[in-house]
């Protein structure tokens, strides 16, 4: 069964090459038939192997071809498989044939149809190629895929230059990490002499000491990578922008998996980061404070996908912060539930959007809930597992899992514990604020479009995923832990694994209140906040992202175009044209003293010889 | 015999082009296209021929060779040889090659005769310089280079061609005597030291010179390479070129001319002049990362399209002096990398560009946008080339600069880090590039039709090269890994 391996990311890519090719002259049925078509049989080919791989003993390599052999670089077309990358072929499966079957209906007027499709599965099959790759340089090549398929699809509709403008954003921006990504693979190919993935682990954990300049270099331009793609401090401003495209892709690229790949990187080498944990330490706190910071800016957009942006760069900070602290796997498991969850709430929203003749202010929606019931049922949900409603929803387990650890852990401590449990009451309060205004009130804009069979069969199952998910806790916790090494709890203290529960219900259920308070009950109290001087400005502040767009821009955008601008005719061609311009004034010069006056001559001569006779006689 | 019927063909092709014009246009651009796609099947045939041989790592010898004696007094040989690095490259020729001529075939419509024969000269010289194991004769096919495409700027370009084309002549000319003065210098050192006039590559090899006397004559040969590829800071003729020639014109200049001073650089400079190249590097290796960054940063400031890429390929061509310069065997078989592929793409944007100009005429980026909804075909493959161009993984482009860039950082890393931000500095011109013709509104109203079959076949097959270069590179770096081992044998030697 697992030499079908290489079929999961070949099927999506065929699908694309067939829709890019030939899409055009497709009807809309075809075009979906083949578009949704392939990422279902990657799907099935994936469940048909759970048998096969749980039963794996070791890791399984399938190679493909040599991909070059220089010089002892010898990087191989290898799909590698163990418990990791199992679970990330799953949900980037699964859940994106969810995504697409969505698509298939909510697309369905779009002129670029077969595009989008074929940008979709081409998606599909970079990711695969991403999560399966044995090597960094292959990984890399999904890496840059998926990064070319966001920027496709947030510029999807190409007509309006804003979108194309946020698709170049999130391309340059994610491509600043990329760049030290890059140099950590040459770094680490000069020092180890491989890519293999399992290799440079071997050998680095061999040849280097804890602590070394070379792991902690080697960690620290991975981190860059990781941090541009997963949109995390500093370079998270391109993700909110991103929102511009088309929502399916906001659900699959920007939310459930292409924005995770940084988590599986630094998951996926996790050695190295043993190895500096300086850098091991500043991934905890990148992710710590970008949770943070994602949150409170959540609180004040009035999109109802830019909330969810910044929850999603939010809740990779929570996966950040668990692999900060070395709790590898119960990243991995939020990054399952996050997937589920937050694939639901946008094509919920979605839904909503569609319902109101693409509306994506909050504050001109609401009292949806009895219009849009599926809207209202399937995103209260998804809400709930977001802000981890205790017992009953996927997401509470696995954050807690994360708070818990992000005490216990050697690596873990009070300070980072306090920042996880601000975020939970954060969350909480941004998004009831979302389902309050949205789902209750009163309606602002009448419903035109309700959503059909292709639409609700998805989100209900991620409904229903993003409730049970996290009763598969415990034996995926083991299944993973058999590839990744299980976090050793070191600290107990005052701290509980149940009392951490308690207060981070306690959190949630404060964030509940205040958002029950502010946006049902006595809604001129947040307004009055809003509007007092300083809540005004912290409000345009956090609106504004913290100004880190202001900054870069001000930084480095401004300076670039500035030099562009100001030598586009290229400075060094005067240099050239200054010396043709000598010699035609030198050409000049010397023809105006060829006059044809024989005076003029006899004058020039007579001179000439005066002043030679002076030299000589002088010198 | 194979190798003289390579050069044969296309000269002769040439004269008969230009005879049957008279008569028949159309019986030109067909004999003209023969002599191409025959040259490209021979190179194929020899490469099928060799396979085995190619296949033996460290076999050193030629695959083919003609030597005859041309002027005994003076040791000048017509000594011809092929191995992997010029079978490449001389499939990179006929390949462009042949797709100039298809997309000049509407394009060119004056002294159509004339045009090919001059087509077909420049191509007999480029296959000459790639084959040429005798420095007289190297030197012959290189000045038998510029006299054709001086014609080819100055005949039919735009309003302003005519300076172009002087410019040309005169940045080319001027390296070209300085190599020429090298090469006679060269030539009297080794008459000095060993009593034997000779021309012949494989001798002058072992010329015990000075180190500074190498220096100097070393610095001959860059001036000439230098120019002609364009490296920074010498590279301003290269948009003024591209900008008022004729679209097979372009193609030819980027595509091919700038690989015969990148092969030069392999083949003459460095195995020759080790020690003082090694010198030098430093020096040259610097210019080469300053023009990445800088053509980058030009190539985002322009409008017209046609110097834009020009500029791109200035950038990128810094890539290949890096890599010849850090001379280890990963950066060199990245630069070979880069050289087939970056003909590719940079020949492909620039065909590309020629068919907008044909049907809008108009380059510049300020009066299109939004051509993504009128012609969805040519759109699309003017993204897939500037991805290529962007140095996107599973591409070749990726491959040749990925291996340069990895090589590098062996012994240079400060050069490897800054040029790495080059490769970044590749996605603002290339997304601007699209975004600005492609993408936005129609706000000019633009309506044209889309790629023709004869446009779309050239274009489907370039792509496809770098698809296939770019995630099976393995065949084509095999091919020319013995030729580069032997080089680089040959250098190992005299540095020690």
């Amino acid at each position: 069964m697992l030499q079908l391996l290489w079929l999961i990311p070949a099927i999506p890519f065929l699908g694309a090459l067939i829709l890019a090719l030939v899409g055009r002259a497709f009807s809309r049925r075809m075009v979906a038939v083949v578009g949704v078509g392939s990422v279902a049989i990657a799907a099935g080919i994936s469940l048909a192997i759970v048998p096969a791989a749980l039963a794996l003993q070791a890791p399984y390599t399938q190679v493909l071809w040599t991909w070059m052999n220089v010089a002892g670089f010898r990087p191989e077309i290898a799909l590698y498989l163990d418990p990791m990358s199992f679970l990330m072929i799953l949900v980037v499966t699964f859940v994106g044939f969810l995504i697409h079957l969505y698509s298939a209906e909510s697309m369905e007027q779009d002129e670029g149809y077969s595009r989008f499709f074929a940008y979709m599965n081409l998606f599909v099959g970079s990711m695969l190629v991403l999560v399966l790759a044995d090597n960094l340089l292959l990984l890399y090549l999904g890496w840059e895929g998926v990064g070319l398929c966001s920027y496709l699809l947030i510029g999807f509709w190409y007509k309006d230059s804003a979108n194309g403008l946020a698709a170049r954003k999130a391309f340059i921006v994610t491509r600043v990490g990329d760049t030290a990504m890059l140099i950590g693979l040459f770094l680490l190919f000069h020092n180890l002499g491989t890519l293999q993935i399992q290799d440079l682990m071997h050998r680095a954990s061999v040849q280097w000491p804890a602590g070394s300049p070379y792991a902690i270099a080697a960690a620290a331009l991975l981190l860059g990578g990781a941090v541009g793609k997963s949109a995390q401090l500093p370079l998270q401003t391109w993700l909110p922008d991103a929102m511009a495209g088309p929502t399916p892709t906001s659900a699959l690229i920007h939310a459930a998996t292409m924005v995770t790949a940084g988590v599986y990187l630094i998951a996926r080498t996790h050695v190295l980061y043993s190895l500096a944990p300086q850098v091991q330490f500043a991934v905890a706190v990148v992710g710590a404070a970008t949770l943070l910071l994602a949150g409170f800016s959540a609180l004040t957009q009035p999109d109802i996908k830019r909330v969810l942006a910044y929850s999603t760069i939010s809740q990779i900070g929570y996966m950040f912060l668990a692999l900060g602290v070395g709790a590898w796997a119960a990243a991995l498991l939020h990054f399952m539930v996050h997937a589920f969850f937050k694939a639901l709430l946008f094509l919920a929203a979605g839904i909503v959007i569609d319902a109101l003749h693409d509306e994506h202010n909050i504050f001109r929606m609401g009292g949806l809930r009895k219009e849009l019931p599926i809207a209202f049922w399937t995103f209260l949900i998804g809400g709930c597992s977001l802000a981890g409603l205790p017992l009953v929803t996927a997401g509470f387990f696995s954050k807690d899992l994360i708070l818990w650890n992000a005490w216990a852990s050697p690596h873990g401590g009070l300070g980072l514990w306090v920042v996880g449990i601000a975020g939970v009451l954060l969350t909480a309060l941004y998004t009831f604020r979302v389902i309050f205004v949205v789902f209750f009130g009163t309606r602002n804009t009448p419903v035109t479009h309700r959503p059909r069979y292709r639409v609700i069969v998805p989100v209900a199952v991620l409904a229903a995923l993003s409730l049970v998910g996290g009763l598969v806790k415990a034996p995926l916790l083991a299944f993973l832990n058999s590839a990744l090494p299980a976090l050793v709890e070191v600290r107990a203290g005052f701290l509980t694994e149940l009392l951490s529960a308690i207060v981070s219900g306690l959190a949630f259920a404060t964030g509940l209140g205040s958002a029950y308070l502010f946006f049902i009950r006595k809604r001129q109290y947040a307004d009055a906040l809003a509007a007092s001087s300083a809540g005004r400005r912290l409000h345009a502040f956090w609106l504004a992202d913290w100004a880190f767009d202001w900054f870069y821009d001000r930084a480095f955008v401004r300076p670039v175009v500035w030099m562009a601008a100001i030598n586009r005719r290229d400075a060094i061609d005067s240099v050239f044209n200054a010396i043709a311009w000598l010699n035609r004034s030198a050409h000049f010069t010397l023809s105006r003293s060829q006059t044809g006056s024989l005076r003029w001559y006899a004058a020039v001569i007579g001179a000439g010889a005066v002043i030679f006779a002076g030299v000589i006689l002088l010198a | 015999m194979i190798l003289i019927c390579l050069i044969a063909v296309l000269l002769a092709g040439g004269v008969l082009a230009a005879i049957s014009a008279r008569w028949n246009a159309a019986m030109a651009r067909w004999i003209a296209l023969a002599s191409t796609v025959i040259d490209f099947a021979l190179v194929l045939f020899i490469w099928i021929n060799h396979a085995g041989q190619i296949a033996l790592l460290n076999s050193t010898a030629w695959l083919e060779q003609v030597n005859w004696t041309w002027i005994p007094q003076l040791g000048i040989h017509f000594h011809l040889a092929i191995d992997g690095l010029s079978l490449l490259l001389l499939a990179l020729t006929f390949f462009v090659g042949a797709f100039s001529i298809l997309v000049s075939w509407t394009e060119i419509t004056e002294s159509i005769g004339f045009f090919h024969l001059n087509v077909l000269w420049i191509l007999a010289g480029i296959a000459g310089v790639f084959l040429a194991v005798d420095l007289f004769l190297f030197y012959f096919a290189w000045e038998l280079m510029l006299v054709p495409m001086y014609f080819l700027i100055a005949l039919w370009g735009r309003e302003r061609r005519a300076r172009a084309a002087v410019k040309f002549f005169l940045f080319t000319q001027a390296g070209g005597l300085l190599m020429l003065v090298a090469i006679l210098a060269l030539y009297f050192f080794h008459y000095r030291s060993t009593g034997v006039f000779t021309f012949e590559y494989v001798d002058l090899l072992n010329t015990p010179l000075t180190a500074s006397t190498a220096l100097w004559i070393m610095l001959g040969f860059f001036a000439a390479f230098a120019v002609k590829l364009p490296l920074f800071p010498f590279h301003t003729w290269l948009p003024d070129a591209c900008s008022e020639a004729s679209t097979p014109v372009c193609v030819i200049l980027a595509s091919l001319l700038a690989k015969t001073a990148a092969y030069g650089m392999i083949r003459f400079l460095i195995p020759l002049f080790p020690n003082a190249a090694r010198e030098f590097a430093p020096v040259a290796m610097a210019l080469g990362v300053v023009g990445i960054l800088y053509g980058a940063v030009l190539a985002f400031g322009q409008t017209d399209l046609k110097r834009l890429v020009a500029y791109t390929s200035i950038s990128h061509l810094g890539f290949i002096v890096l890599a010849v310069f850090s001379w280890n065997e990963l950066a060199l078989q990245g630069a070979v990398m880069t050289m087939i592929c970056h003909g590719l793409s940079v020949g492909a944007l620039f065909i590309l560009i020629g068919a907008l100009d044909a049907r809008i005429h108009t380059r510049d980026l300020d009066r299109m946008g939004g051509l993504w909804s009128t012609a969805p075909r040519l759109s699309g493959a003017a993204l897939f080339f500037a991805l290529a161009s962007m140095g996107l993984p599973g591409l070749g482009d990726f491959v040749g600069e990925f291996l340069i860039l990895l090589g590098t950082y062996r012994d240079h890393p400060v050069f490897a880090i800054v040029a790495a931000i080059g490769v970044l500095a590749s996605t603002f011109y290339a997304l601007r590039l699209i975004q600005r013709a492609f993408q936005g509104p129609n706000v000019h109203r633009v309506a044209m039709p889309d790629l023709v079959y004869r446009e779309g076949f050239v274009i489907t097959l370039m792509a496809g090269a770098l698809l296939w270069l770019g995630l099976n590179p393995q065949p084509v770096l095999r091919t020319f890994s013995p030729a580069l081992h032997a080089l680089e044998t040959t250098v190992q030697i005299h540095r020690q």
